[in-house]
Parts: structure tokens; C-alpha cells; sequence
């Protein structure tokens, strides 16, 4: 129905000849779907019913929607294709541009505060735990899958096996050993980024499909491994009161010798949560900072040199193997330090947390956030989990769609209906330009059609 | 064929073949030391699948391929590394090198044999300067102390990555693209980009330098330009160059010797002028049999 002659403003013959055979279309499709209903009456009778009002809504809506396309929708959009070849980019956003940063992070330092300002003590747990801390995890996890597949250009569908294995690492060793988070936390990551490279050993052959392929059965693998092996992970039931992080050996509890007591507070669980805060804030930031080195680094160039053309690489005396572990083995360390940290702030850890589910939430917070790009994987992780914990809170729809209605099931049909917007409205992610790691005169942000997509 | 004291690389009877195809057939030819050695042939004659065995793209499936660095009189102990099984012999007054046992990356890393390809395979989404830093990705490894080091931000790795930048200087001022350093390889036009190949191989610092038909595609004027940038590599770096070219006007002007191939064999082996005349090589190009030369260059007014 869309054919390629241009959409002019206020064409309402041609509008009207369209939203007529939508309507058509819709029709044919609705009637048998909505039109016509069985229902088994009390005699165990079937009795087919017609539903013509509710048809024709539905018919009206599709065929008023067309008509709304064509006559504005469509016009616009071509409109500002032609505007988007000719614009130059604006001066404004350069000057944004240098001041985002220290913004954005001055701004998540102060965080806690102005949400405990405007809140009250009691009123902020939500505000920093559910929000902050959920999606500064995220962030993470984002930022570091983006090394594996944003810079080197390797699809990971099995990211969440390293975010495991962190978790669980800090678990056991905490409960059997008594060790404290800070020891625990960088061998979670040495471990972690140890299965990365055995991980990645095995499927350094592999490109492109092959290697998410085999990525998504590693991260199952993991999971099948922690459900089946109960004597050493209590299998489904999961691992139960795992020690909480101190600050300098003072706990965060009601007792005697706890924070709020040497300090002489009150007791509130916020000052825990806030101290969470700012350690995965800390975490998060520590993996921006060694991604903005490493991309400075030769190793970082030859991550973004792989993705670009391996071929090219080896003929530059480049060792590809090496270098793709090193992706795999940063990348999963950054997993195994927010695992850990994900098993101190729950408490409690159980397979449920690894499922495939999130693998597929933080690739698509890498990719709707564009590939290599640090501060896109913010937006999107703010989009995706913030949105999702703000949908929890829509109880106003209960009123509407009646008290059984649950808007966060709805949740994967709007992150596929995001998805489908971004391939469509930008095929490359929400920043998808490229800014070079070094420059002699002048940085100059190179377009996305010239970056490489890699292909494993 | 025996390798004198100037030959820098040696071929000896390699054979490749792909399946029941038999691309190159026992070729055995010599690059010298400080020369341009030309390759070329026909298409489909075999010439860049020799030149993926020399850079370890591929395994050859017999034969020797010889590299030495330093002093000639180490030619003498080919046959002690050959037997040794190893990769290299180091000697203090210099190493040999045997390219068919190594991985690729160690041909250009190890025994500096850089090289371009016929289709160009820059990283387009990387600029011109970033594109010679990769180049010298091994030095600067190890100048960042294998990444652990450059993280933590020690000066001396600073210090390496100037010298980078200013030696990528240095060449794309020679290619003369320092205007367009800090653009896109992808956006360069055409020729540009063939000569910020040949500076990315050069940033290697081989002693070796294999180019992949360089003036494909290049205007009369480019070609020429190319010319004399290969000519002075060679003399102010004392590098030798191998190249696989069709253009003519590059190949006899500055080639100090041409490799004839057909249909993977060896047809002629000397200096341009003699191998411009050889009947063989004529009947190569023109693709008739060698009796019927005479023949046919009447007949297009040769």
C-alpha cells in the first residue's frame, strides 16, 4: 500500500482511496477473528454470536489511522529525511555535548540526596534502590557487554553465564570461607573473566550467527549446571543470607556496634541502600573510566580494528586470537564485579536471575543504545529498566483495565515495539557515530554507515 | 638455484593446491635484497596466491619459502633450520626465517614481511591516523606493558604513542593525506585510500613489502605518483618491495626484475626488458601457443 510516489499534504483523494482499502483489508482480516464468537452455553451448546459493533470500532480505527499516515504522518517523515541530508549539525550540541558528562555523573553522585530531600528517609528505599541501583547494574553490564560487542564486534548472547558466575562465586566463597565483599569482588571478576577465556577458546573459530549461537548454549549451560549441581548451589532453591558488604567492618544493621548506632541515627535500612548506591555507582564509573582508557589503548584500537576487518588485522601482525580474548575476558569481568554485587545487595541468589531473559535485556540495551557507544547504553538502560520499574507503579490502570491488570507483563511487548521503532528510525542504535580515539587537528565524528558492524 | 649473499627472500619449489586445483606449481624464484621484484601474469596465473603463502594467509602445500634478515652469508644455514623443524634461526649477525611454518601474524610481526591486498581492506570506520597506529600495534603493546600498565596511565607509554602519531605523521605527510588525517579511511576517494594502504604496511616497519596490484584503478598521474613513492621507499629505507601488478607503465619503469606466472608456472624470470620480449610471456598475455606469436602480434600491429 505504500508505493514509492511521494505523499503530498492534503492528497485526500489518493488518502482516502488508501484508508478505504485498509479498511477493506482490516475487514477481511477482523472478521472472522472478531467479527464471529463461539461460546458454550449452558447446555454445552456451541452458539456462534456476532460481535458487528466492536468489528466496526476496530475497522474505523484501522482505517482512520491510514488516513492519518498518509495526510500527515507520511508527508512529515519525508520532510525530514530531506532536512536530515542538508542539516548541518547544530552549534548547540557541542557545547551540550562537552558539558554532559561532568553533568550527568555530578548529577548521579548527588543522587541519593535529592531524592532523600524531596522524599524523606523513609520515602527514598524505592527511589535509590529500584531505580538507581537497578539500573546503574544495568549500566554496567551494558558497558560491558559493549566491549564484546560494540568494540570488538563479537555478538554475545550468553552474557549473563559471566554475571552468574560472578554472583555465585561471591555466594559461595562469602558463606564458606567468611570472606569480606572487598577480597571477594576482584576474584569474582578474576574468575569471571577466566570462564570468559574459556569460553572463548573453543569458539575463536567461529563468526558471526555461529558465535551467538554458541554463546546463548554457554549461558545455558551455566544455568542448567547451577539448577542440577544442589550440593554445591542448592539448585533451584538458591543460596539464602549472603553477607551484606560493610563499610571498614561497620555493618549496616539494627545492632550495637552498626552504622546508625556509632553514629547515633536512627535506624533505617536506607543507609544500607545508599551505601549500595554508591558502591555500584563506583563500580559502574570504574568500568566507563577503563573502557575510555582501553580505547585509547592499542588494544582498544585493535578491538575497533577486528570489528572493522580481521583480515586486515592479521596482515598487520595483529595476534586476533589474543585480542579476542582479552574482549571476552574484560567483558566478562565487568559481569562477574556487578554479579557480586547483584548476590551482596539481594541477599539471595537463585538460577531464575541468570535466564536467558537477561542476556537478551542487556544486549538490547547495547543495541538500542548503538553499538560502541558509552553514553547511549545510559539512555537505553534508563529507558528499558527505569521504564519497566515505573510501570509497576501505574496503578491508575487498575482503575481502568480493572484490578487483575498487570502492566509490567506487558513489558517485553513494549521493549519489542521499542526495538522495532529504533531499527526503523535508527537502524544503528540511539548513538551510533563513532568519536576516533586520537585525532591531530581536529575531532571529527565519523558517520555511522562507515563503522563496521563485525561479524564475529 | 642457489641463493647469493643480496637475496632477501627465497621460493623454492612451492606448490598449492586447492582441492583437485593446482594454483601454483613447483615455483622457485629470488626477491633481492633492496629490489623491486614484480610479479605477473594473466589473471587467474596464480600470482596473489603466492603472495598469501609468502604472508602466511595460506599453508603452502609444498615447498620452502626462505627470509632472511642481516648479514647473506647466513643463507648457508637454511638447511640447519630446515632440519631443526623450528620457525627461525637467530644468529648475532642476523636471523633466517622459514614463512611457510609460520602463522601470519608472525610473518609480519616477526620476520617484518607487510603487505596490502588487491581489493583494499582498510578499517573505514577508523581515521587515516588511527588506521597507522594499528599498524604499530605490537611496539605500542608493548610500550602500554601488554594494557595492564596503560591503564594505570605510566608516562612512558605516552612517550611511545607520540612517537606513533609523529612516524603516522610522517607518513601520511609522504602519501601526502596529512590534510585528511583525521577523516574516515571509508571517505577517502579511491586512490587516497590505496596510498594510506601502502603507508598502513609501511607502518609495520618491514623489510619486506608486498603490493597486491597497488595502481589498480589509478589514473595515469596517480600511477606515476605511485612510481616514484615506491622508488623511494625502496632507496631511502632500503626496503624491498614485491609486487603483483597489470600496469604496465608501473612494472617495466621501476621493476629491477619480473616473475612471469601462467597457469601457476614459472614462464620467465629476469630483467623487464628482457622478459618484455620473451615470446613466451607475449604468448601468455595474448593467449594464443608460442608458435603462433609472430602470427598474431601482425595481425594486431605489434
Amino acid at each position: 500500500m505504500t508505493d514509492g510516489a511521494p505523499a503530498k499534504r492534503g492528497d485526500w483523494p489518493r488518502a482516502l482511496r488508501d484508508a478505504g482499502f485498509t479498511s477493506l483489508l482490516a475487514f477481511g482480516l477482523f472478521l472472522p477473528l472478531i467479527g464471529f464468537q463461539t461460546i458454550t452455553d449452558l447446555r454445552n451448546e456451541l452458539i456462534l454470536t456476532t460481535r458487528w459493533p466492536m468489528l466496526f470500532v476496530i475497522v474505523a480505527v484501522v482505517g482512520a489511522g491510514r488516513l492519518v499516515y498518509s495526510l500527515v504522518l507520511a508527508p512529515w517523515l519525508e520532510q525530514r529525511t530531506i532536512r536530515r541530508v542538508s542539516a548541518a549539525p547544530a552549534p548547540w550540541r557541542a557545547t551540550a555535548g562537552r558539558w554532559f558528562v561532568p553533568f550527568a555523573i555530578g548529577f548521579v553522585i548527588a543522587y541519593p540526596a535529592i531524592v532523600v530531600a524531596i522524599n524523606g528517609l523513609r520515602g527514598s528505599v524505592k527511589w535509590i534502590d529500584n531505580f538507581g541501583i537497578q539500573i546503574l547494574i544495568y549500566v554496567m553490564l551494558g558497558w560491558g557487554l559493549n566491549i564484546v560487542v560494540g568494540l570488538a564486534g563479537l555478538l554475545d548472547l550468553g552474557y549473563v553465564a559471566f554475571y552468574a558466575v560472578g554472583a555465585y562465586s561471591y555466594a559461595l566463597l562469602a558463606k564458606s570461607f567468611g570472606l569480606s565483599f572487598w577480597l571477594l569482588l576482584p576474584l569474582a571478576g578474576i574468575l569471571s573473566s577466566f570462564w570468559g577465556i574459556l569460553l572463548g577458546f573453543p569458539v575463536l573459530r567461529l563468526r558471526g550467527d555461529y558465535l551467538a549461537i554458541v554463546t546463548l548454549a554457554f549461558g545455558e549451560i551455566i544455568r542448567i549446571v547451577i539448577i542440577n549441581w544442589v550440593d554445591l548451589t542448592n539448585g533451584y532453591a538458591g543460596i539464602t543470607g549472603i553477607p551484606r558488604p560493610t563499610l571498614f567492618g561497620i555493618p549496616f544493621t539494627a545492632a550495637d556496634d552498626g552504622f546508625t548506632a556509632l553514629l547515633g541515627l536512627e535506624f533505617s535500612p536506607i543507609y544500607r541502600v545508599i551505601f549500595l548506591y554508591y558502591i555500584i555507582l563506583a563500580l559502574a564509573l570504574l568500568t566507563a573510566f577503563v573502557t575510555v582508557r582501553l580505547r585509547r589503548l592499542p588494544v582498544g584500537r585493535a578491538w575497533e580494528a577486528l570489528r572493522e576487518d580481521e583480515i586486515a588485522c592479521r596482515s598487520l601482525g595483529i595476534n586476533t586470537t589474543n585480542t579476542k580474548l582479552t574482549a571476552f575476558a574484560m567483558g566478562a569481568m565487568f559481569a562477574g564485579f556487578a554479579g557480586s554485587f547483584f548476590a551482596t545487595r539481594q541477599g539471595f541468589i537463585s538460577p531464575e536471575s541468570f535466564t536467558f531473559l537477561e542476556s537478551a535485556t542487556i544486549l538490547s540495551i547495547v543495541v538500542l543504545g548503538g553499538m560502541g557507544s558509552q553514553i547511549g547504553v545510559v539512555i537505553a538502560a534508563i529507558a528499558m529498566i527505569g521504564g519497566t520499574e515505573i510501570m509497576r507503579d501505574l496503578d491508575f490502570l487498575k482503575e481502568i483495565f480493572g484490578p487483575t491488570f498487570d502492566p509490567t507483563q506487558y513489558r517485553m511487548l513494549l521493549f519489542g515495539f521499542a526495538m522495532v521503532m529504533i531499527m526503523i528510525w535508527r537502524p544503528r542504535g540511539l548513538i551510533s557515530t563513532r568519536e576516533p580515539s586520537v585525532f591531530l587537528k581536529e575531532r571529527k565524528t565519523i558517520a555511522a554507515d562507515l563503522i563496521g558492524e563485525g561479524h564475529g | 638455484m642457489t641463493a647469493t649473499d643480496t637475496t632477501l627472500l627465497r621460493v623454492e619449489h612451492l606448490t598449492m593446491r586447492f582441492g583437485g586445483l593446482l594454483a601454483v606449481d613447483d615455483l622457485s624464484f629470488e626477491a633481492g635484497q633492496g629490489d623491486i621484484t614484480a610479479l605477473i601474469g594473466p589473471n587467474g596465473a596464480g600470482k596473489t596466491t603466492v603472495f598469501n603463502c609468502i604472508t602466511g594467509f595460506y599453508k603452502p602445500s609444498e615447498g620452502r619459502l626462505g627470509l632472511r634478515h642481516g648479514d647473506g652469508s647466513l643463507w648457508r644455514e637454511l638447511e640447519t633450520l630446515t632440519a631443526s623443524g623450528k620457525r627461525r634461526l637467530a644468529q648475532p649477525d642476523g636471523k633466517l626465517f622459514q614463512l611457510e611454518r609460520m602463522p601470519e601474524y608472525l610473518v609480519t610481526q616477526q620476520a617484518r614481511v607487510a603487505r596490502t591486498f588487491q581489493n583494499i581492506r582498510l578499517f573505514p570506520g577508523m581515521t587515516a591516523l588511527e588506521n597507522l597506529l594499528v599498524a604499530q600495534h605490537n611496539r605500542l603493546m608493548l610500550a602500554s606493558g601488554y594494557t595492564l600498565l596503560g591503564i594505570l596511565g605510566i608516562p612512558s607509554y605516552g612517550v611511545a604513542e607520540r612517537a606513533a602519531i609523529d612516524k603516522a605523521r610522517d607518513w601520511l605527510d609522504r602519501v601526502g593525506l596529512l590534510a585528511r588525517a583525521d577523516d574516515p579511511a571509508g571517505d577517502l576517494p579511491y586512490g587516497a585510500q590505496r596510498r594510506l594502504e601502502i603507508a598502513r604496511a609501511m607502518c609495520t616497519d618491514p623489510l619486506l613489502l608486498c603490493l597486491d596490484e597497488p595502481a589498480a584503478g589509478l589514473n595515469p598521474r596517480e600511477s606515476a605518483e605511485l612510481n616514484a613513492l615506491l622508488t623511494a621507499i625502496r632507496d631511502q629505507h632500503a626496503i624491498s618491495i614485491l609486487l603483483i601488478e597489470h600496469d604496465m607503465s608501473v612494472v617495466m619503469e621501476i621493476s629491477d626484475r619480473v616473475v612471469v606466472l601462467d597457469y601457476g608456472v614459472k614462464i620467465a624470470d629476469g630483467e623487464p626488458e628482457a622478459v618484455r620480449n620473451d615470446p613466451k610471456v607475449i604468448a601468455a598475455y595474448l593467449g594464443v601457443a608460442d608458435e603462433d606469436v609472430a602470427k598474431v602480434e601482425a595481425e594486431v600491429g605489434l
